[in-house]
C-alpha cells in the first residue's frame, strides 16, 4: 500500500511537481486542466493514464507534443475505460509472472472522459470495467455538453440549457430531458467508491481522490467542469461559476461508499438560489423571459428535492 | 508459473482447439475476449486452461468485442503478449479498434473464425468478415485446416512481435468447416512452442514507469500522412520477408513447409483456381482427378492475404492460360476481392491469361467437387478460346436461375 501524499495548503498544492503541463491547447478558463491537475497532484504514485476522445485528449497530445509526464493512451471516444482496464490487466499478469520492470512500484490506473464519453457513447465500456472490478479510477469531466465538437447536447445536459442540437428558439426552451444520474448508476455497480467533486472545493476533491486511490476496485469520480465556451461565461469566472454551482446545490458534493453508504461532504453556509447560478450563464439566458421563467422555479424545486433525498440517505446511512 | 500440459504427438483437435492450445503454449499475458459463434470455443477452451492452472496470464471476459479489442490495445500498449478471438458481427463491431491497433503499432494476435455477415443473420462460414478487415493495416494469414490453425498462430506471434514489424496479425480459419471439424494435429511440446516464438520483448511499454510514453496521439494534415506512410512501409517491405523467415525456421523445427503463396500441381499448370480456406484442399483433390484425365489443372492457395504477396502471385501464375478467382463473399457492387487482387497482380506482366470470377459458398453453403469440376471445365474452354467463354462473374451453388454479371 502506497503512502498517502500529505498536502498542507493550496499554495503548496498548486506548486508541487505535477505531471500535467500548463502547455496545452485547452480554452483559457477551462476547468478540465484544473481538475486533471488536482487529481494527478493528489498522489506521488506512478500513473498510467487514458483519455477518451474529447477536449482533454485533442488539446493535450497533439503530435509531436504532449502535456503529460506519465504514460498515457487514447484509443477512441468510447473506450478510455477499457484502455486503462487492459493496461491494469497487463500489470497484474506481469506481476504474477515476475516481469515488471519496477516490481516494487504500484502504479495507479486512471481514465479521463467527458460526459459524452461517459454518460453516452462510453457507458457500456465503463459498466463492463466496473462489473469486472478492475483496479482503476474513472474521472468524468462533466461539462454537460459535447464541447469538443461544438456544443451538442449529451445525456448530461440539464433541462432548459440551450445546446446546438437542442437550441432554445421561438417554440423551444432548449434541452427537454433531465440530466442522467451517473452517480447513482455507478454506485449501483457496487463500486467501492463513487464521488462527485468540483475544482473550486479542492480540499474536498483531494480527500476524495485519495480515498479513491486507497480503495481496491473501480472508482468513479464525477467532476463538475464549468465550460467557459459552451456555458457562456467569461474565462476568468470559472471558479466563481463553480462556487455558484456548489453553493446553489445544483452540484451537491457527496460520496457513496460500497454502493450503500452516502455521505454529504459539503454543506454551504449560505445556500444561494438556483436562479443566481442559471443567470450567470449564457446557455440559460432564454429562461429569463416571461415565456420560460416558470422553468426556473421548476429547477429550484428539483434541486431542493434532490438535496432532500441526499440528506435522507445520509441520515439513514444507506 | 503455469503448469505444463503433456500432449500426444498427434492430438485430435478441431481448429478452435488448435488455436486455443497455441495461445496457451505461447503463454499469452492478457487475453481479453467476448464469445461469438463459431470462435467461442477458442475462449472457452482457454478459460478451461486458466481454471486448471495451465495459464498464469490474465483472462478478461469483456462486455463486447469492441471492449475486448479496446482492452487488448490497452494491454498491448502496457507491454506484453496479447491475443483474442472473434467472428463475423463481433469482428464488425471491432473494426474501429482494429485501425487503432495497427496505427498504434501494437502486436496483437486475433483469431478470426470466418463467418458470414448479416443480414440475414447467419452463423456459418464465409469470408465476408476477413474481407472487411483487409484495409485495417493488420497482417492476415489464412488457414485451411486445424493443423494450419495451430501452426499459423505461432507464426503470427513471432512476426507481429518482431521489433521491425510491430503490427497486429489475424489468423483466419473457416467457421465450422475448420473450427468445428476434428482432425489429427501434430503437436509440439510447450517448451518447443515457447522457444520458437520467444520471450516477449516490450517496446514503448506504458508499464516502464521510468520512461513514460504516449500512445494514440492526435495528428492532422501536418503529420497523419507521414504516420500512415510509415505504417504502410513496414507492412509492405518488412512483413513478407519476416513471415518467410519464420516459415523457414518452422520447417526446420517441424518439417512442415509453408509458403506465402501455396501451390499444388502448379509446375506445368495451364489452368488454375485461386482460393482460400477449406476450398483449397477440395480443389487439390479435384485437380488430381483432372490430372489423371490429362488436364493440366493446378491450385493456388492464398496463405498470406495481407500484405498481399503481389510479386509472388504474379510469378506463380505467369505461365497459366486461364485462371478462376474464387470468392467466398458477396462482392456487393463489383467483382470479387480475389479477382481484383489477381487482376492487379497480373496487369503489366505481359500475361494473356483469361481471368474469371466465381462467387460461392455464401453463408456456409458447400463448395462441392462437382462445382470445381465445372469451374475447371469453364477454364479449359476459356484457354482453348483464348478469351472468356462465360460471363466474367458467375454465382455457383446458388438455387434458382443462374446469376452472373459482366
Amino acid at each position: 500500500m502506497s503512502e498517502i501524499k500529505k498536502i498542507k495548503n493550496l499554495k503548496e498544492f498548486s506548486t508541487s511537481a505535477d505531471r500535467f503541463e500548463g502547455a496545452n491547447l485547452l480554452c483559457p478558463g477551462c476547468a478540465h486542466s484544473i481538475i486533471v491537475r488536482e487529481v494527478l497532484n493528489a498522489t506521488n504514485d506512478d500513473l498510467i493514464l487514458a483519455a477518451s476522445t474529447g477536449c482533454l485528449e485533442v488539446c493535450t497530445a497533439v503530435y509531436p507534443y504532449t502535456s503529460w509526464d506519465a504514460s498515457w493512451i487514447h484509443i477512441g471516444f468510447e473506450n478510455g475505460s477499457s484502455a486503462v482496464a487492459g493496461a491494469e490487466a497487463m500489470y497484474k499478469a506481469l506481476k504474477t509472472k515476475g516481469r515488471l520492470k519496477q516490481p516494487d512500484r504500484t502504479p495507479k490506473f486512471v481514465a479521463f472522459g467527458g460526459d459524452g464519453a461517459t454518460y453516452d457513447i462510453g457507458f457500456q465500456w465503463i459498466s463492463g470495467c466496473f462489473e469486472r472490478g478492475h483496479n482503476m479510477m474513472y474521472v468524468c469531466l462533466d461539462n454537460e455538453v459535447y464541447a469538443n465538437t461544438g456544443g451538442q447536447r449529451s445525456s448530461s445536459t440539464p433541462i432548459g440549457a440551450s445546446a446546438t442540437t437542442t437550441p432554445a428558439g421561438r417554440v423551444s426552451y432548449g434541452e427537454k430531458m433531465n440530466k442522467k444520474d451517473m452517480m447513482a448508476i455507478m454506485a449501483a455497480h457496487g463500486a467501492p467508491y463513487v464521488a462527485q467533486v468540483a475544482p473550486n472545493k479542492w480540499k474536498d476533491m483531494v480527500a476524495k481522490i485519495q480515498k479513491g486511490f486507497a480503495a481496491e476496485g473501480p472508482v468513479y469520480i464525477n467532476a463538475m467542469s464549468a465550460c467557459t465556451t459552451e456555458w457562456k461565461f467569461a474565462p476568468e469566472d470559472t471558479i466563481a461559476i463553480s462556487d455558484l454551482a456548489t453553493d446553489s446545490l445544483v452540484f451537491p458534493l457527496y460520496e457513496i461508499i460500497d454502493g450503500t453508504k452516502l455521505n454529504i461532504t459539503y454543506r454551504p453556509k449560505n445556500v444561494i438560489p438556483v436562479r443566481d447560478y442559471l443567470g450567470a450563464q449564457g446557455r440559460f439566458k432564454h429562461l429569463f423571459t416571461s415565456k420560460y421563467e416558470h422553468l426556473i422555479e421548476e429547477w429550484q424545486a428539483r434541486v431542493d428535492a434532490k438535496w432532500d433525498y441526499l440528506q435522507r440517505r445520509e441520515e439513514a446511512s444507506v | 508459473m503455469a503448469d505444463t500440459m503433456e500432449l500426444r504427438d498427434i492430438e485430435v483437435w478441431d481448429g478452435n482447439m488448435a488455436a486455443s492450445q497455441a495461445l496457451r503454449q505461447v503463454q499469452v499475458d492478457v487475453v481479453a475476449a467476448y464469445p461469438i459463434t463459431p470462435s467461442t470455443p477458442i475462449v472457452e477452451n482457454y478459460a478451461n486452461f486458466t481454471a486448471n492452472g495451465y495459464v498464469d496470464g490474465e483472462f478478461v471476459m469483456t462486455e463486447s468485442e469492441h471492449g475486448a479489442m479496446s482492452c487488448c490495445i490497452g494491454a498491448a500498449a502496457a507491454g506484453g503478449r496479447v491475443a483474442t478471438a472473434t467472428s463475423s458481427q463481433g469482428f464488425a463491431l471491432m473494426v474501429e479498434t482494429l485501425y487503432s491497433a495497427s496505427g498504434m503499432r501494437l502486436p496483437i494476435v486475433l483469431n478470426v473464425v470466418n463467418r458470414a455477415l448479416g443480414a440475414p443473420l447467419n452463423v456459418n462460414g464465409d469470408h465476408s468478415d476477413m474481407y472487411l478487415g483487409r484495409d485495417s493495416g493488420w497482417i492476415q494469414i489464412d488457414c485451411y485446416n486445424p493443423q494450419n490453425a495451430y501452426d499459423m498462430n505461432m507464426i503470427a506471434f513471432k512476426v507481429a512481435e518482431d521489433h521491425d514489424v510491430r503490427l497486429p496479425a489475424m489468423v483466419h480459419q473457416d467457421g465450422f468447416m475448420t473450427s468445428h471439424t476434428a482432425q489429427g494435429v501434430k503437436t509440439l511440446t510447450d517448451e518447443q512452442v515457447y522457444n520458437f516464438v520467444g520471450e516477449f520483448k516490450p517496446m514503448n511499454d506504458m508499464l516502464d514507469l521510468d520512461h513514460p510514453v504516449t500512445h494514440g496521439v492526435q495528428t492532422e494534415e501536418d503529420w497523419h500522412f507521414e504516420h500512415k506512410a510509415r505504417q504502410q512501409h513496414a507492412l509492405m517491405t518488412v512483413v513478407l520477408p519476416k513471415i518467410q523467415t519464420a516459415f523457414d525456421e518452422f520447417e526446420k523445427l517441424t518439417g512442415r513447409k509453408y509458403n506465402l503463396v501455396e501451390t499444388y500441381n502448379m509446375e506445368d499448370a495451364e489452368i488454375a483456381v485461386v482460393c482460400m480456406g477449406t476450398s483449397v484442399e477440395t480443389a487439390e483433390e479435384v485437380s488430381n482427378e483432372l490430372r489423371a484425365q490429362g488436364i493440366k489443372a493446378g491450385v493456388v492457395g492464398i496463405r498470406v492475404f495481407r500484405p498481399w504477396p503481389l510479386e509472388q502471385i504474379a510469378e506463380t501464375l505467369k505461365g497459366v492460360k486461364a485462371i478462376a478467382a474464387l470468392d467466398r463473399s458477396s462482392p456487393h457492387g463489383t467483382v470479387g476481392t480475389l479477382y481484383n487482387e489477381l487482376a492487379g497482380s497480373l496487369f503489366n506482366t505481359g500475361t494473356n491469361a483469361v481471368l474469371t470470377n466465381y462467387i460461392y459458398g455464401l453463408g456456409g453453403r458447400d463448395l462441392t467437387k462437382a462445382h470445381l469440376v465445372g469451374i475447371y471445365n469453364d477454364l479449359k474452354a476459356n484457354m482453348d478460346a483464348g478469351k472468356p467463354t462465360t460471363p466474367l462473374q458467375q454465382y455457383i451453388g446458388l438455387r434458382g436461375p443462374k446469376l452472373s454479371f459482366f
